[in-house]
């Protein structure tokens, strides 16, 4: 049974449809990777397993549980973990205070966040603001992990960062895959990474799943179709 | 140490010198005014905790401040009366010990901010700034309009409750009361800023959306903060009868939540000691400019307008330098 669940969702910003049919599934301990080109639903697909954006259709389900009629703060109870695009900590408080405003009792601590990024414990006491990006995005990971999830989600999470520090990012998303055994649905772009990490793949165009398989299934064919790489 | 930690050492340190200093020098008066100082910033590190944490901007704080003030003033009048509060169903007497009081205004203010962060909480910007002064309004002219305890007149209490082993008529020895409680509430303010509850709280100002996707719902710690803060202003307002042995409907003013709020502003925003600083320097106008005129206010709207404009984390901010943290 899969752990999160997506059938048919339709969801809209106003009178705007952005989401037509979209389906997918997170099975326990994997990896899938939700791709699509530049406004074909990713982030509205994550805003709407999250209740950011209501879903107007179609099932939303977390381990057995509805989301759709859930509030945001619930469902991340739940165990969904969320590392928003655009990294987005919380600039006035410091690295620690950051993560410590997150925390739920688990696994994941301030310790084993500071293992996993080194760079986070050397700056603990630093304002988040006078990070730099993939320091931030690290932290914004970090925050999610600090909350204890059982699914972590990944909205372009080395988006505009230098291509070292892309490395340590996904580096770490690996360690979570093959260490922890943590669910993750990763949206990116970066096609041959996903490639090594994902068990899965997803493909939304248009606000419509178009295409859904193993990851290994994924031929240069469909990619050159759908994401035009 | 950090600067700011400095200054707050010799904030606090003047605080407690200058009454000293004008106990030796024998002058009642400027012992008094510390003891207002203390008492006013008391209530400003209530309000730093709803505005400077949580981003609350409260015009209704002086119903916890009046509500606080009546507390005192409904026991101690009983108790200098004879006349029991409550007979049935169960007998309630007046008291004159102070312990007793502040724990009655601790209470009854946070009960009264439950209520009305409970409801003001579910609106936001200049709707929730209507509503709690909305709230404020209503308990202004309910004790306008209740004649048992003086009406529009106000209440006095003859004779300065007590405190074990202590002279409270004696003003240093009031003066150090006012002055420990507000140590110690600066002491849990700090706490609770640094505590995951503090740090939500902080987080849920500048974010409510992302704190709700860790998990935390924005709402309940508001309202938790609402209810913490509403509490210690309620304490500082008894303290504030106790101070003047009177209580008025003025204390559930706008214009009494708008000086907290000062207060608040002028020392800076979400600092630990901003009201401190702002109380100290709001009554030393008031003492000094007070004297020269009536219309005393126009200077502090001047000095108001340029920490708004110049010097957003007010007196502690600017001194304090490049260690702004507050947005």
């Amino acid at each position: 049974m899969s752990l999160l669940s997506l059938e048919h969702v339709t969801a809209s910003y106003g009178a705007s449809q952005a989401l037509f049919d979209v389906s997918l599934q997170v099975g326990a301990g994997e990896v899938v990777a939700l791709m699509g080109r530049n406004g074909m639903g990713k982030t509205t697909t994550i805003k709407t397993i999250l209740h950011m954006v209501s879903a107007t259709a179609g099932k939303v389900t977390f381990d057995g549980h509805d989301l759709r009629n859930l509030p945001s703060h619930k469902i991340a109870r739940l165990g969904i973990g969320l590392v928003p695009e655009g990294r987005r900590c919380f600039p006035n408080l410091s690295v620690e205070e950051n993560l410590i405003a997150a925390a739920r009792a688990g696994h994941w601590d301030l310790a084993r966040v500071s293992q996993l990024f080194p760079r986070l414990g050397e700056r603990s006491t630093q304002s988040a603001a006078s990070l730099s990006g993939g320091e931030q995005q690290m932290l914004a990971i970090g925050r999610a992990l600090m909350t204890n999830p059982r699914l972590l989600i990944l909205d372009e999470a080395t988006e505009g960062l230098a291509p070292i520090v892309r490395q340590e990012i996904w580096s770490a998303i690996a360690m979570l895959k093959h260490e922890t055994g943590l669910a993750i649905l990763v949206v990116d772009k970066s096609l041959k990474e996903l490639r090594q990490i994902a068990d899965q793949a997803v493909i939304l165009q248009r606000g419509t799943t178009v295409w859904q398989d193993k990851m290994v299934n994924l031929t240069a064919e469909t990619t050159d179709r759908y994401l035009g790489i | 140490m950090r600067r700011e930690s400095l200054i707050n050492v010799l904030l606090a340190a003047g605080l407690l010198g200058f009454p000293l200093w004008a106990y030796v020098m024998n002058e009642p008066f400027l012992i008094t005014l510390s003891t207002r100082v203390a008492i006013l910033a008391l209530a400003g590190v209530g309000l730093n905790i709803a505005l400077g944490l949580g981003g609350l901007v409260s015009l209704g704080h002086a119903a916890f401040f009046g509500i606080g003030g009546y507390a005192m003033g409904i026991l101690a009048s009983h108790a200098q009366s004879y006349a029991p509060l409550m007979e049935s169903p169960f007998l309630i007497e007046g008291t004159k010990s102070m312990p007793i009081i502040w724990l009655v205004a601790i209470i009854a203010s946070g009960l009264a901010a439950l209520m009305i962060g409970g409801l003001s909480l579910r609106t936001s910007g200049v709707y929730f700034i209507m509503i709690t002064l909305a709230f404020g309004q209503m308990f202004f002219y309910f004790s306008i309009s209740w004649p048992a305890y003086g009406g529009e007149d106000g209440l006095s209490i003859y004779v300065r409750n007590g405190f074990p082993g202590l002279n409270t008529l004696d003003p240093i020895q009031f003066f150090l009361i006012c002055y420990v409680l507000l140590v110690a509430v600066l002491f849990f303010a700090n706490r609770l800023a640094q505590s995951p509850f503090g740090l939500a709280l902080n987080a849920a100002r500048q974010n409510a959306m992302r704190v709700e996707t860790v998990g935390i719902t924005p709402y309940q710690l508001r309202l938790t903060g609402f209810v913490i803060s509403g509490m210690i202003t309620g304490l500082a307002g008894a303290l504030f009868a106790d101070l003047n042995r009177f209580v008025s409907p003025s204390m559930f003013s706008w214009q009494t939540s708008g000086e907290i709020m000062i207060f608040v502003i002028l020392g800076g925003t979400a600092r630990l000691f901003g009201p401190v600083a702002g109380a100290a320097v709001f009554i030393a106008l008031e003492h000094i400019l007070g004297g020269l005129s009536e219309f005393w206010h126009i200077y502090l709207g001047v000095l108001l307008l340029g920490i708004v404009l110049f010097a957003r984390g007010g007196i502690i901010g600017t001194l304090a330098g490049h260690e702004v943290r507050h947005d």
